[in-house]
């Protein structure tokens, strides 16, 4: 593998990681902490949005996230010929 | 059938199990010792992972932190699962390809320093040896409880059960055994869960029971529960009450501190492929969501239950008379985790908030909260008989505790020997020994852990409760800034990476100390453990994550006043980036 398409790999690894980070942090810290005054009129179960995710929604996100990251991998370990 | 002989026979016969387990998967040498060669699907995998992960506190403790405080605790639920988020993307599919055995190999090879390696060794065993205090004594109350022998017996046969399959098989022994040890674990954790929202909502999956409707009021659960509670005085359970900030803080240093965590970390080095590594993670987490999606319901609810027992004609009527309690609050007086106190000498059980008595409560002539006594961990273990269960399924709690706390000390302990018979002897003392030496090597470790372990569990130290708190603020201000630092850094060199440990260990060390006492000894500490103390607001329990920032900070400036690492290092950095390789590099 030369030199250059390692380098480009290693920069499309570190973006998508960036935006499943971004993602991770927007429904824990975000929508279960500090946003849940903002979603607070959603209305789920007798409470209100925020309070699932804190509880269940950040869970399911990240379980999606690392199972799309794992997806994405995949297929740019075969388009760099880095797969196994 | 008596309860007794179901219980043992539920213990027993999961015991066989994994002794069974451990003589089918005997190490043949150190890489089925320490990675189980490699060679474990990463699905099956993942449930060890989960087994591996999920301790006596998940199983026992979990439910009822969430069930006393509501919305304030969802950070457990969100920091113990958001880490396998930072371990996929960050560490996991890295340290595979780097293909070694340990996390200090990894931290000694990558910074090539003995130094950054011993530093590494001693964070990983006082974080693994603290956190195992924990297990130990929790398998023995399991024991105690359910089988009826003394805490001391209980505690020795837990230890001889490990000692036959961590000694015989080592990770390969292990991996196998938590699979089996998951299963148990989470049937036990789901059965009673799903009768008790039948019981409540209808529904028999408890994810949904949670949002649905209480099938005594008509109305949602949750706003049931919050109306009850806030008539007893009690906050409500879906409020934000505590410090924003901390609860951010806390979160974030739950999630890099699982992510740090050495026995988390090497259960990834037994897979094939690094592209399995990614999917081991993924499986981890549905596993653990498995129950940690049902935990929260299962607080909820048994919240609920505990207040419409005690107040069956509603909370605005009389509750009950002490003498027509259920049977199960009997049973667990008798262990004086759960008390009364008939205060006012009327012969009724009455339960609120006496900081901020109902308006009522005076003109009933009531003199204070009369459950004067209800532990946490009760919860969990009385659901079955709160639920009114056959007792096959308290049978079941039984064997699932002790599958809980026994997976998580079996991975604990091969951290710590791994560490010991590869890092401290094969890597830094005694170069030179055979591989069919270090092997030995390895099991003299274990029995020793073990019988360390064992003993720190009959004697714990006074500060078993605070030593979680450490474990996880190790992990996230030490190992995690390291290890990251190491994979995304091409020039980090070895004096930046020893700053940051000695810094993020340092400040975190101190903080904690600060507040909770020198060595957590009682009355040593400097300034009293009081939100008007603390360093802009931040709890010591929360401190972790901003260790772990001090660690990135020192290291860089660090960086930027020494020589990059060398060119060899430099190629490392780059080969561990790309998959390719693994599977080759696999018989270090």
């Amino acid at each position: 593998m030369s030199d250059t398409s390692a380098a480009a790999y290693w920069k499309a690894n570190v973006r998508i990681i960036s935006i499943c980070m971004a993602i991770w942090a927007l429904v824990s810290f975000g929508f279960g902490i500090v946003l849940r005054p903002l979603i607070s009129g959603i209305p789920i179960g007798g409470t209100d949005l925020g309070f699932w995710f804190a509880q269940q929604g950040s869970i399911l996100t990240f379980i999606a996230l690392i199972f799309y990251y794992r997806w994405y991998m995949n297929k740019l370990d075969r388009k760099f010929d880095v797969d196994e | 059938m008596d309860q007794f002989v179901l219980n043992l026979i539920f213990v027993g016969a999961s015991f066989a199990l994994y002794i069974g387990i451990a003589i089918w998967a005997k190490a043949g040498s150190t890489s089925d010792f320490y990675a189980a060669s490699r060679g474990v699907n990463p699905v099956v995998n993942g449930a060890a992972t989960a087994a591996d992960w999920m301790s006596a506190a998940s199983f026992i403790s979990m439910a009822g932190l969430i069930a006393f405080v509501g919305y304030g605790n969802s950070t457990f639920l969100m920091g113990w699962t958001g880490g396998y988020v930072l371990l996929a993307m960050l560490l996991a599919p890295y340290l595979r390809k780097f293909g070694r055995f340990t996390v200090p190999d990894f931290i000694g090879d990558r910074f090539y320093s003995r130094t950054a390696r011993l530093m590494a060794v001693v964070s990983l065993l006082v974080m693994s040896i603290t956190y195992v205090i924990g297990q130990m004594t929790g398998a023995g109350v399991a024991f105690s409880r359910f089988l009826e022998v003394d805490n001391t017996t209980g505690l020795l046969i837990a230890a001889a059960v490990v000692f036959v399959y961590a000694v015989l098989g080592g990770m390969k022994g292990i991996t196998y055994t938590q699979l089996a040890q998951y299963v148990v674990l989470i049937i036990a954790y789901t059965i009673p869960a799903v009768f008790i929202s039948m019981q409540l909502t209808g529904n028999p999956l408890p994810q949904l029971g949670l949002w649905s409707d209480h099938v005594g009021s008509g109305e949602p659960l949750l706003k049931t529960l919050n109306e009850v509670l806030v008539e007893l005085g009690f906050q409500d359970y879906t409020g934000h009450h505590g410090s924003t900030f901390n609860m951010v803080l806390f979160t974030l240093s739950l999630m890099i501190g699982t992510a740090g965590l050495p026995h988390v970390i090497i259960r990834f080095f037994t897979v094939p492929r690094v592209a399995d590594a990614r999917t081991s993670a993924g499986w981890a987490l549905v596993f653990i969501a498995l129950l940690y999606t049902v935990a929260p319901a299962v607080g909820a609810m048994a919240r609920l239950n505990i207040i419409t027992t005690i107040y069956p004609e509603g909370v605005q009527e009389q509750p009950i008379s002490y003498d027509e309690r259920p049977d199960w609050m009997r049973t667990w007086e008798e262990t004086g985790l759960l008390a009364f106190e008939d205060k006012n000498n009327d012969g009724l059980i009455q339960y609120y908030n006496s900081e901020n008595p109902p308006a009522f409560a005076a003109e009933r002539g009531w003199e204070g909260n009369e459950m004067v006594t209800f532990n946490r961990d009760i919860l969990v273990l009385a659901n079955p008989e709160i639920a009114q269960l056959p007792g096959w399924v308290i049978g079941l709690i039984a064997a699932g505790g002790l599958a809980a706390a026994l997976s998580t000390a079996a991975g604990l302990l091969l951290a710590i020997s791994s560490a010991i018979s590869h890092d401290l002897l094969k890597r830094t003392f005694t170069p030179n020994i055979s591989e069919k030496s270090e092997l030995l090597a390895a099991r003299i470790s274990m029995a020793f852990a073990i019988a360390f372990a064992t003993w720190l569990g009959l004697n714990p130290p006074g500060f078993a409760a605070q030593v979680v708190a450490l474990a996880f603020g190790l992990a996230a201000s030490s190992l995690f800034p390291a290890i990251m630092m190491g994979i995304f850094s091409k020039t980090m060199n070895s004096t930046g990476a020893i700053v940051g440990m000695v810094v993020g260990l340092g400040s975190t060390l101190l903080y904690i100390f600060t507040y909770l006492g020198w060595f957590f000894i009682p009355d040593t500490n400097m300034l009293a453990n009081t939100p008007d103390n603390w360093l802009f607001g931040i709890s010591p329990l929360s401190f972790g994550a901003v260790g772990a920032v001090l660690n990135f900070i020192a290291a860089y400036i660090t960086l930027k006043m020494t020589q990059e690492a060398p060119a060899e290092i430099q190629e490392l950095v780059e080969s561990i980036r790309v998959p390719k390789g693994a599977g080759a590099a696999s018989d270090h």
